[in-house]
């Protein structure tokens, strides 16, 4: 039970990871209709952000500040570089292709998402780095009832994400930045005709979307401890797939995609096999695809002509 | 004007724009040749490489013509049918893996070339009808990630597979000591021998697919690209078409990779990682999605830079010369050229006269470049004595340059590459030089968006421009 449990935790953890990446893709792709092949790097700079705020406050041994004020500052940061990074990849890989074939945009995100893996590799080295989260925050603390064990670490992963969760949806629903972009993802042009500036609600779109990989990049990085140049292409193959599964386009489908993946690889590892943990979730992924491709909660796709 | 025939289609030509400039007109000029000329051109020149050069040379050329094949291959999911292909390195892999297993100690299967290859390349097609039932239902992005996870897949497994019990790939090991082609009596050992091996077989497989283009199948993958519901409506069997497409595409990279396994005398997983796959995506851009001699040309010329940029030598002389030769051809008139690069110079000389007389002692580093551009290189550029961080930092303000360079107009532009330029060399004296294969990844990547955004069609590929 203990351990069925602490798989439970292990992966809603993960799941609160992939629903904050995958909530990016789904909004980028509501708006604009496109995958942004580079959220995934967007996550991993994110990390690499909050490592050097955590550096540049006294690494992890030494602290200069509270421990809390040293994780807000690091999660602020992470937050709006990666959303000023989401916004410049918009500028340079989408906004001129705005119009051309569908293919296009993908390829020159491909293209960003290797250059921005590589420029990290020549900055900063293959070295993996490490957050040791555990030495500024305590690995013994947090929930111990019965067969329920969550660190301190988790609850703070988790509940940051819940809460994001909850703002984004309040902002999408209730202000009037959120209105334009539901709008807009129902239908671009009429929403340009009714006055809504299209171009900076893509612009924010992906702003808030890159700003919660940075966020899930810092939670990564506190969670799990390893940051590496690599670690945003398979996180984030797999938070793309999260979006699907909950309908691409929509916000809560795309929290509970996030979610499901997140338990499907905590699972898989942990009863069935380890070594082909990612064969075996991509395998199940494919399939649920191929068998329901508008996801749980996805509109049918009826073809305009 | 003839019967049954739209008019505005068949007046088409005269309404398309044409390429201006010396390009355009090599170009043009280059068009005018009947294509079986063009192949006897580029043919008769290439059968005299390995008579030439060394033997590092014929293997450059071997890697070119391998990557021109899969260029080839590539086009036909992506270029003709517009299907986003992200699993075709795996289909490339499978192939090579494939020949390796059927054709070495691994399982203790050894069989001729003659029946090992035909049964790679059949199984690699019907993989490809396999992983090409997804585009049945999916299309675009969807398309790509599913595909996608199958590169993953098949790296995953050939890595874990034998640890199963059956030790069929080796896994991070790979499989060493394949056995080399043996066709006709004769036994394929020398570079030179493949360097006629690949560049028959890439002969072959471009004048099929020539014919192929302008088939019925190759006519409707056409329509398909263009507009598939369109297609539809027309009666083309559009989902039968895409496996054909994915099919095509999977058999001739599983003929590469049976290829490439000989060549190699092995396969490793670290052959076909998506690293590669960027370097094919590269090759098909730069040449020009959907043209057949763009997808040679592109995949020839990647290949010769990727081989080029291992030694530094070389490489600084081919990024200096790029360089000047997107100056020359993208800046008019001289007058704005001459500024730009006499700017560009005094820039250096007083960057280096004030850094050299303030910090002496700072600046001990030579320019890495050799030949004759060192001595210029040495009085233009500063080199730190520690060159890793000033080199980052000006990595980071290169990108931002080259970032801002589309935002302004005018003479702020042309004063923006004075800065532009100086950082350029100084980033790739100190960092990049240095680091040949991160090199190599950033440069497929800025090449994928600058090719994307600039000039979608490819180096020879014709923009469809119409005058309405």
């Amino acid at each position: 039970m203990e351990f069925f449990t602490q798989q439970l935790v292990n992966g809603i953890t993960l799941g609160s990871l992939y629903a904050l990446l995958a909530i990016g893709y789904s909004m980028v792709y509501g708006v604009i209709g496109l995958l942004n092949f580079a959220q995934g790097e967007v996550y991993m700079i994110g990390a690499f952000i909050g490592l050097f705020v955590l550096q540049w406050l006294g690494g992890p041994g030494g602290l200069s500040v509270p421990v809390v004020l040293a994780l807000v500052l690091m999660f602020a940061a992470a937050a709006l570089g990666s959303g000023v990074l989401g916004v410049l990849i918009e500028r340079v890989a989408f906004r001129p292709l705005r119009d051309s074939s569908r293919m296009a945009p993908l390829i020159t995100a491909l293209g960003v998402s290797i250059f921005l893996q590589n420029s990290v590799l020549l900055l900063l080295g293959p070295d993996i780095r490490n957050y040791e989260s555990a030495s500024y925050i305590p690995v013994t603390s947090g929930i111990h009832a019965g067969p329920l064990r969550i660190s301190l670490v988790r609850i703070l992963v988790i509940v940051t994400a819940v809460a994001l969760m909850i703002l984004l949806t309040l902002f999408v629903k209730r202000t009037n930045l959120g209105r334009a972009m539901r709008s807009v993802s129902h239908d671009r042009e009429a929403a340009a005709m009714m006055g809504v500036d299209i171009d900076r609600t893509i612009m924010s779109a992906f702003f808030i979307g890159s700003l919660l990989a940075g966020v899930a990049g810092v939670m990564a990085g506190l969670v799990f401890g390893r940051v590496f140049q690599l670690m945003g292409f398979v996180a984030g193959l797999k938070a793309f797939t999260g979006a699907v599964i909950g309908g691409i386009g929509s916000i809560p489908g795309a929290m509970l995609g996030g979610m499901l993946v997140g338990l499907a690889e905590s699972f898989t590892s942990a009863y069935i096999s380890s070594t082909f943990q990612n064969v075996i979730v991509f395998c199940v992924l494919i399939v649920f695809m191929l068998l329901r491709p508008r996801g749980l909660f996805g509109k049918p796709e009826i073809g305009k002509v | 004007m003839s019967i049954g025939v739209d008019q505005w289609v068949e007046t088409a030509d005269s309404r398309r724009v044409e390429p201006d400039g010396w390009w355009g007109r090599g170009s043009n000029w280059w068009g005018s040749i009947p294509p079986w000329g063009r192949l006897g051109i580029v043919l008769g020149l290439a059968v005299f490489v390995p008579l030439f050069a060394s033997d590092f040379v014929v293997r450059v050329g071997v890697n070119a013509l391998l990557l021109a094949l899969l260029a080839v291959g590539l086009n036909v999911s992506v270029g003709w049918a517009g299907l986003l292909d992200l699993g075709f390195i795996a289909f490339y892999g499978f192939g090579a893996y494939a020949f390796a297993i059927l054709s070495s100690d691994q399982l203790g299967i050894d069989l001729p070339t003659l029946v090992a290859v035909p049964l790679v390349v059949v199984a690699t097609g019907l993989l490809g009808v396999l992983l090409g039932l997804p585009s049945r239902r999916l299309s675009g992005d969807y398309l790509a990630i599913v595909t996608l996870f199958f590169s993953q897949i098949f790296l995953e497994l050939a890595l874990n597979v034998d640890r199963l019990g059956v030790d069929l790939t080796g896994g991070p090991n790979g499989i060493a000591g394949v056995t080399p082609f043996h066709l006709f009596g004769m036994r394929f050992s020398s570079p030179a021998s493949y360097f006629y091996l690949f560049l028959t077989v890439l002969t072959l497989v471009v004048i099929a697919l020539y014919f192929l283009e302008r088939s019925r199948t190759g006519r409707a993958w056409q329509a398909i690209h263009d507009d598939a519901l369109a297609a539809e409506i027309m009666t083309v069997p559009i989902n039968r078409l895409k496996l054909v497409a994915f099919a095509s595409g999977a058999a001739i990279a599983g003929l590469a990779g049976s290829m490439f396994a000989s060549f190699q005398l092995g396969v490793y997983p670290l052959n076909f990682q998506v690293q590669f796959l960027i370097v094919v995506y590269a090759a098909l851009i730069l040449g020009g999605s959907g043209s057949l001699s763009g997808a040679v040309l592109g995949g020839v010329v990647v290949a010769v830079m990727l081989d080029l940029l291992r030694d530094p030598g070389q490489a600084s002389a081919a990024f200096y010369g790029v360089i000047a030769v997107t100056l020359i051809a993208k800046i008019r008139p001289w007058k704005r050229l001459g500024a730009i690069v006499g700017g560009a110079v005094v820039l250096g000389s007083v960057v280096n006269a004030i850094a050299t007389s303030l910090w002496p002692g700072a600046f001990e580093g030579d320019a890495v470049s050799t030949g004759p551009l060192a001595s210029f290189l040495d009085s233009w550029i500063v080199v730190p004595t520690d060159p890793v961080t000033p080199g980052n930092w000006a990595y980071c303000a290169l990108v931002a340059c080259v970032l801002a360079l589309p935002l302004v107009h005018g003479w702020k532009r042309d004063a923006l590459v004075v800065p532009t330029l100086y950082l350029a060399a100084f980033v790739w004296e100190t960092r990049l030089v240095g680091e040949p294969s991160i090199t190599r990844q950033l440069l497929l990547g800025a090449l994928l968006v600058v090719m994307m955004l600039g000039r979608p069609q490819g180096l020879i590929g014709k923009a469809r421009v119409e005058r309405v």
